[in-house]
């Protein structure tokens, strides 16, 4: 099973998310309220994901492109989202 | 009747509401919390419609006190707030793919609903083509295409929503989603745009290329830098025009009614008291506006989240979020419309730390001591034979004043405001043109409260701070500083600020000082009999003062500046801000004891040195 998460992705490597979650961690409540609101979002199983930015410095936040809208997060929040690469 | 606006953050749903209502709209807040309530109302035929615009949501789990009204309020769960007979979702034409998962909740609550396809125009811009009437077989709720900006395709909505008011169904049984449930809509949303969309849109090209710029690494801090330059140069040297023109009036104005009474107590109470009281407050509105009118473009267009992206790495080092930037850059201006920014930051405490530290940030009304005080005892010399010695002072009370706050937010977070690092999860809108309707109307309505709070609190402040300096009287009627009751107030708390060096005159100077700062350079007038108020009269106070005073009290009095809550207002806003009597004293206890120490460390330091005389 593979464990690229939205945080590994390059800027514009095209991905599919796999699982919003953390099925291996024990989740606390703030974890469930971030995966909740990720959801919410947009950032759901099937749909398609990129990394369009970067912010400088750290190259922490990022700036992604899901169901049509861009959306900021940290990297330690992104890591909750697995991914598989697609072919464009 | 009464309908509601109901949709995602950035779905037009104030654009909607502001070509629905016009000018026939109140903005208050809801009871108890700082979230705004913007109720309007439609006089078209029929009957008068109210109109209520409710806090753009995701869903209706809440995050933010803003999203939670959006449910109670839907539910009709929320005091004092008659629940909406009929929903209008406002939906994003362009990104369909997330907004119908709204429709889909709410449409569970069987509620009478009609939808608001906005932005219609660009949509079809951007190659949607989409089945109208697939769309409303699909889900059971008529839609109606409009283009608010342009005021199009109201009528026809508004109409539709009229008619179904019927008898509704219990909403009260509404339960938080679980996850699975939230999937489930998506998954519905996708079944549907491929039944009724034969060709998606696509994504603003616009936006793509503006961001790259923007969001560039290096040319994102670039376009950053110059955006915050230009609000500077427009807070500090385009507002001045218009606010020396408001100098200008209010003295006529004190001058022409001062010609109307004798002289005497009424004549020293009308001019001296109220004009001058509230005209000294009142040139800050030019500030306020151009300040509002700017954070109203940038967020209105899209870029304040940008900034705060880009910004959040610094923020967040000092346990503060990228969008706690605005606050911050506002309070250069005022710490009130500062603090009021920090409504945007969704979490309780990470919107507390901001607003307990805004007020550190070198406010405008901190500029007219600075320059007093610099003026007169910081030698007009040249160091390495081009930079003012006295700009650069002033420059480090800025920096001073940069980096109190983001000290202090540090300090905060690891001590009485402990807990998780804030989270970002933010939506960067599409960009969009800023609605000059929008920002007229919010112009309109930051004049009003200004003047409402100028013509109250303000003007009541200012008889006190004349009464207290203008008697008693002596037995000859004359008016005499040196035994009035601020005097008194002065020469009580004297031995408390012996060790700041400051003596009962400085003392009884802080006191009105308490109510807006600026106040202190007019205070300082009257007790040292000059009038500050006239051309060249702020530097031949400067002139008094230095000969009067030691460079050690005149510094530790600047940084008693740098430091003390000194604004009665500001406390004000925190208290209605925070709805909390607790986080006040706190904000008025830890600024007062940090302005003391540092005020007594220099002080004390230059004294050691020989510069207390």
């Amino acid at each position: 099973m593979s464990l690229l998460t939205l945080a590994d992705l390059r800027p514009l490597e095209r991905a599919r998310i796999l699982e919003v979650g953390t099925p291996s961690r024990v989740s606390s409540a703030e974890t469930e309220d971030l995966i909740r609101a990720l959801l919410e979002m947009g950032v759901v199983e099937g749909s398609e994901v990129q990394i369009l930015h970067v912010a400088p410095w750290s190259q922490d936040p990022i700036a992604i492109e899901v169901r049509g809208a861009l959306i900021a997060l940290r990297r330690q929040e992104a890591s909750l989202v697995r991914v598989e690469r697609v072919q464009s | 009747m009464s309908i509601a606006l109901v949709g995602l953050p950035n779905c037009g749903k104030t654009s909607l509401f502001n070509a629905l209502t016009g000018s026939r709209q109140k903005v208050a807040n809801y009871p108890g919390v700082t979230v705004e309530r913007k109720e309007g109302w439609i006089r078209s035929e029929g009957a008068p419609l109210r109109v209520l615009d409710l806090p753009g949501t995701y869903s209706l789990d809440s995050r933010t006190p803003d999203e939670e009204i959006t449910r109670e309020v839907i539910l009709g769960r929320f005091a004092g707030e008659a629940r909406p007979e009929v929903l209008v979702a406002v939906l994003d034409a362009t990104n369909l793919e997330r907004n119908l998962a709204l429709v889909l909740e709410l449409k569970a609550l069987q509620v009478p609903m009609v939808i608001a396809l906005n932005m219609m125009d660009l949509a079809s811009r951007r190659g949607l083509e989409l089945d109208q009437r697939k769309l409303e077989a699909e889900l059971g709720i008529r839609v109606f295409p409009t283009v608010a900006v342009r005021s199009q395709g109201l009528d026809p909505l508004i109409q539709a929503a009229r008619s179904l008011r019927e008898p509704r169904l219990g909403t009260q049984n509404w339960k938080p989603s679980t996850g699975s449930e939230v999937r489930a809509r998506f998954n519905e949303v996708d079944r549907i745009l491929r039944v009724c969309v034969t060709q998606a849109s696509r994504p603003s090209e616009r936006t793509r290329s503006l961001d790259r710029v923007v969001l560039h690494p290096v040319w994102g801090i670039v376009v950053l830098g110059v955006t915050l330059a230009l609000m500077f140069q427009a807070i500090f040297s385009w507002a001045s025009v218009p606010a020396d023109w408001i100098e200008l009036g209010v003295a006529a104005f004190g001058k022409w009614v001062g010609t109307l009474f004798s002289a005497g107590p009424l004549r020293s109470l009308i001019v001296d008291g109220m004009i001058a009281g509230v005209g000294a407050v009142l040139v800050f509105l030019p500030q306020i506006l151009i300040l509002f009118a700017f954070i109203y473009a940038l967020e209105d267009s899209g870029y304040l989240a940008r900034a705060a992206f880009l910004m959040d790495r610094i923020m967040s080092k000092v346990g503060l979020q990228g969008r706690a930037l605005i606050p911050l850059l506002s309070s250069y201006a005022c710490a009130i419309p500062g603090i009021m920014a920090t409504r945007t930051i969704a979490s309780p405490r990470d919107r507390l730390a901001t607003i307990l530290v805004t007020p550190l940030t070198t406010c405008s009304a901190r500029l007219p001591v600075y320059t007093l005080l610099v003026g007169a005892f910081i030698p007009e010399q040249k160091v390495w034979g081009w930079l003012g010695l006295q700009g650069l002072v002033l420059l480090g009370l800025y920096v001073m004043g940069t980096v109190a706050p983001l000290t202090a937010a540090w300090a905060l977070r690891r001590t009485v405001l402990r807990g998780p690092k804030p989270m970002l999860l933010m939506e960067l809108p599409t960009y969009k043109r800023p609605s000059l309707k929008g920002l007229a109307l919010g112009l309109l309505e930051r004049t009003q409260l200004f003047l409402k709070r100028a013509g109250t609190i303000i003007l009541a402040l200012s008889v006190v701070i004349w009464f207290l300096s203008t008697y008693p009287q002596t037995s000859d009627g004359s008016v005499s500083i040196e035994s009035s009751y601020a005097a008194q107030i002065g020469k009580t708390i004297e031995p408390v600020l012996r060790p700041l060096g400051f003596d009962w005159r400085v003392g009884m100077a802080l006191v009105p000082g308490f109510a807006a700062r600026e106040v202190m350079v007019s205070a300082l007038g009257t007790v040292y009999a000059v009038e500050a108020s006239d051309e060249g009269g702020v530097a031949r106070l400067g002139e008094k003062l230095a000969s009067s005073w030691s460079l050690a009290t005149a510094l530790s009095l600047i940084v008693w500046y740098v430091f003390a809550p000194q604004c009665i207002s500001t406390l004000a806003v925190v208290r209605r801000e925070t709805n909390s009597w607790r986080w006040t004293g706190f904000l008025l206890l830890y600024l007062t004891v940090l302005a003391y120490l540092a005020s007594w460390v220099t002080y004390q330091g230059l004294s050691r040195i020989g510069w207390g005389y």
